[in-house]
């Protein structure tokens, strides 16, 4: 595979399959037990879960005073971390949404996987805000109800938009997801030979026919979700970002922070995509469906978005300077040289460097080498949302009330536990639906689709 | 088997390109009551069966168009109309700061009821008693092959003659389906005791749930501690310190902000001997000691300092400050008059500070040499 010809179309899954082995290789996880491999990697998750679990019990025993977070730093871990998660959710509704319209048919083999993960990312991503107010079970307090207070929510505070905002995503990722999910729900009902298992896909393919009057208005249905998702997964980290820019504090009041958001969570959100589809492929045979082209197409997008991030990273700069805002040009040189200096410089080399690797296209096809970039993005792209929460914070405009952020072992614990929560929920995912979307990747196999026509 | 009532004959193809075929021969051969199985969309089928367009379009404009209005209700109601409040000196009615908003809750209700008017109206789902569930040809459409399926109520159907046109058109498998007896002797019955035990059942675990959630938990450990917490509150009895209150006395000779203690408390004589004025008379200290004399003064002792007050006999009219006593008094002893009061005048020292005292003794100095003037003045 070292040499390939750009200028030509290749079919997106290898070696023409025929159809009934696509749907062979993709249900087989469901029906064989687990092996010994995945008891460890449970295992592991779970107890990074459990870690998690007990360091926010102690939390809401004690008090939120276990956390790091002072008094100039009011946003330490939680927010930081539900930024973090929120970006990465966002390549799953990219997959799904953007590149179908755009009609790249590569997606048809990553979609559904994404879309699993935006889905797990953004329920963890959710937990975040509800522990940083301290008292999660009152969060009832953010939607507009008529209550004994008399008191609306505030609709013109960026806060609230966020509510709205990764509410209104989680539910319409899910509903995309369910409905890729009915025909591959009808295939496995007539496939299995479990008498329970056929109940459960029944009732969820909602009695699907796979008949054409349907796929017609299902594939309508499908264009009309992409639509919405599109303009939906670019609002929601514009808004996360207008949590910071919609304020007066310094390096956070710009106006660069919407797109540059966006840009850094499709990039982290393809590193983690990428991670564990190397995985996937590799332990499920699917090598011939998520083939190396597309994981080059991804290793691209991540390289153009870490340099839409890098620039951004550069404007910043160059508009605190060009602006002459006193406190902004401290608060940037600050980030670079301030006691922040290291967390700012582990961003710069992972998130602007490390992807520059990308330009080689022997890099670019290396499964270990791409590994590792997107792990360096990902903790890159960590330390990004550490870095803006933090440093500003910590030295605004008054030095009188300047401080220094230093996380707990609690916030560690809850770090980890997110951890945990996510890829426990991508093990049970991989053992319970299709990874793969069977109807899609069954669309672009080679010989799939009528030879005449004008399409 | 004869009284088995039949849904439809099915046929079954191998490639995309025999089921296009198949498909436009069906709907030229004038069935209109007929489908078309794949395991995927296949290109060019809506066409060959000559599908009208969806319109499932038209749904997602109207729920659409709909959570657009029901948002900026929303908003608008609550945030203009029933409690307005000032946010960032902007309008009740800020359009801009609403529209993250509504722009949210128009992709959400259009992107649910699209879905759920796609699944009820349009297909009307859940259907898992439909008789093509469970038969051999659903199987293979639902894997690799593709199939067309005339049903018994088109108006131009005679079993013959579809078995025959389907074999003309290249068909293999060519099997009926009939309806299943059971699914369609079957009815529901509403008023069974286990279904309505059940919604009983269910009523009960919401309802107590609910109360014990809202009514009980709440006021449990952790839960209840916004409401207990380790804290002073003035006017309660104090466990923590000895003599039983929350409230702190001062250390001993604290003394407020911006104050000096009074030396010559009771002693007016100590005052008028010892006090020097240490502001000087010029004209920028005399505008100071008018401004604060009309203010503090004049009410009681007129702009002029002849005791003729403004408040009508309200409260008793001092004397003038053009006496002779007054003028032989030292800015020393008039300084404890200000400090301490004098008969029914009270102390001004709250409100009045030490220059702007020294400065009001200036100037009702200039007010006193100005009808007792001396020879001097006037070179």
């Amino acid at each position: 595979m070292s040499s390939v010809d750009y200028t030509k179309e290749y079919s997106v899954v290898e070696g023409s399959p025929r159809l009934s082995e696509i749907e062979d290789i993709i249900i087989r996880p469901l029906n064989v037990k687990p092996d010994k491999k995945f008891y460890m990697a449970i295992s592991v998750t779970l107890t990074m879960l459990l870690i998690g679990v007990i360091s926010l019990g102690v939390s809401f025993y004690y008090g939120t005073g276990m956390w790091g977070n002072n008094n100039p730093v009011g946003w330490g871990f939680p927010i930081v971390n539900f930024v973090f998660w929120v970006g990465i959710g966002h390549a799953g509704t990219l997959i799904s949404a953007i590149l179908f319209l755009f009609r790249q048919k590569w997606r048809n083999g990553i979609a559904r996987f994404a879309e699993g993960m935006t889905i797990f990312a953004v329920m963890t991503a959710g937990i975040f805000p509800l522990i940083h107010v301290g008292r999660p079970w009152l969060a009832g307090y953010l939607f507009p109800y008529p209550n004994q207070h008399s008191l609306w929510v505030n609709f013109t505070s960026p806060l609230l938009w966020d509510v709205f905002a990764v509410s209104t995503y989680f539910t319409v990722s899910f509903i995309f997801w369910y409905v890729g999910l009915i025909p591959d729900f009808a295939t496995m009902r007539d496939k299995t030979t479990n008498a329970l298992k056929k109940v459960i896909y029944s009732v969820f393919s909602l009695g699907w026919r796979h008949s054409n009057r349907h796929w017609q208005n299902y594939e309508m249905v499908y264009l009309i979700l992409a639509g919405f998702a599109t303009p939906l997964v670019l609002s929601v980290h514009t808004i996360v970002s207008f949590d910071f820019a919609v304020s007066v504090l310094p390096g956070w009041h710009t106006t660069i922070f919407p797109p540059y958001f966006v840009a850094g969570a499709v990039f982290s959100g393809f590193a983690m995509v990428q991670n564990v589809l190397i995985f996937i492929r590799k332990i499920f045979d699917m090598e011939h469906i998520i083939t190396l082209d597309t994981l080059e197409k991804m290793n691209k997008i991540m390289m153009l978005t870490g340099m839409l991030v890098g620039y951004a990273y550069a404007m910043e700069f160059f508009i605190a300077w060009y602006g002459g805002v006193e406190a902004e040009q401290f608060a940037f040189v600050n980030r670079a040289f301030g006691p922040y200096a290291w967390a700012y410089w582990i961003m710069v080399s992972c998130n602007v460097l490390s992807p520059q690797l990308f330009w080689f296209k022997k890099v670019r096809r290396t499964i270990p080498a791409m590994f590792a970039i997107a792990v360096f993005i990902n903790v890159g792209m960590w330390f990004e949302r550490f870095v803006i929460t933090v440093t500003s914070l910590s030295r605004d405009f008054l030095p009188s009330s300047w401080g220094y952020y230093s996380p707990t072992l609690v916030d560690f614990g809850i770090l980890i536990g997110s951890f945990g929560m996510f890829f426990t929920l991508l093990l049970l995912f991989t053992k319970t639906l299709p990874v793969v979307s069977i109807a899609e990747v069954k669309a672009v196999v080679d010989g799939a689709q009528p030879t005449h026509g004008d399409h | 088997m004869s009284e088995r009532i039949l849904y439809s004959y099915t046929g079954l193809f191998d490639t995309p390109d025999e089921i296009i075929g198949a498909a436009s021969k069906t709907a030229e051969a004038g069935y209109t009551k007929f489908d078309v199985n794949t395991p995927y969309p296949v290109h060019g089928m809506d066409d060959a069966m000559k599908l009208p367009p969806s319109k499932l379009g038209y749904a997602s404009l109207v729920f659409g168009l709909s959570g657009t209005i029901a948002a900026i209700l929303l908003i608008v109601i609550t945030t203009v109309v029933d409690y307005p409040n000032i946010i960032g000196g902007k309008p009740f009615f800020s359009l801009p700061a609403f529209i993250p908003i509504m722009f949210e809750i128009t992709v959400l209700s259009a992107s649910i009821a699209t879905v759920v008017t796609m699944i009820i109206v349009f297909f009307k789902f859940p259907n898992n008693a439909h008789p093509m569930h469970d038969t051999d040809y659903m199987k293979a459409v639902s894997s690799s092959r593709y199939g067309v399926s005339i049903q018994a109520d088109d108006k131009i159907f005679s079993e013959d003659q579809v078995k025959d046109f389907l074999n003309s058109i290249g068909a293999k498998d060519i099997s009926p389906i009939y309806y299943d007896d059971e699914e369609i002797n079957f009815k529901h019955n509403v008023l069974d005791l286990k279904f309505i035990g059940g919604l009983f059942l269910l009523a009960i675990i919401v309802s107590g749930t609910t109360y014990f959630a809202l009514n009980k938990l709440m006021y449990m450990t952790p839960f209840n501690w916004m409401m207990e917490q380790d804290k002073a509150i003035v006017q309660s009895t104090s466990n923590f310190f000895e003599d039983g209150t929350n409230m702190r006395v001062p250390v001993e000779a604290t003394i407020a902000r911006n104050t000096k203690p009074y030396k010559f408390k009771n002693d007016p004589e100590g005052a008028a001997k010892f006090l020097v004025n240490p502001v000087p008379g010029n004209e920028k200290n005399l505008e100071l000691g008018k401004k604060k004399f009309n203010i503090y003064c004049s009410p009681c002792h007129d702009n002029y300092g002849k005791g003729e007050s403004r408040l009508r006999g309200q409260f008793p009219n001092p004397p003038s400050l053009h006496s002779q006593k007054l003028r032989d008094w030292s800015d020393g002893r008039i300084y404890h008059v200000i400090m301490e009061g004098q008969n029914v005048m009270p102390s001004y020292s709250s409100q009045i500070n030490e220059t702007e005292r020294w400065a009001i003794i200036n100037y009702v100095r200039a007010l006193q040499r100005s009808l007792n003037a001396k020879e001097s003045d006037l070179q």
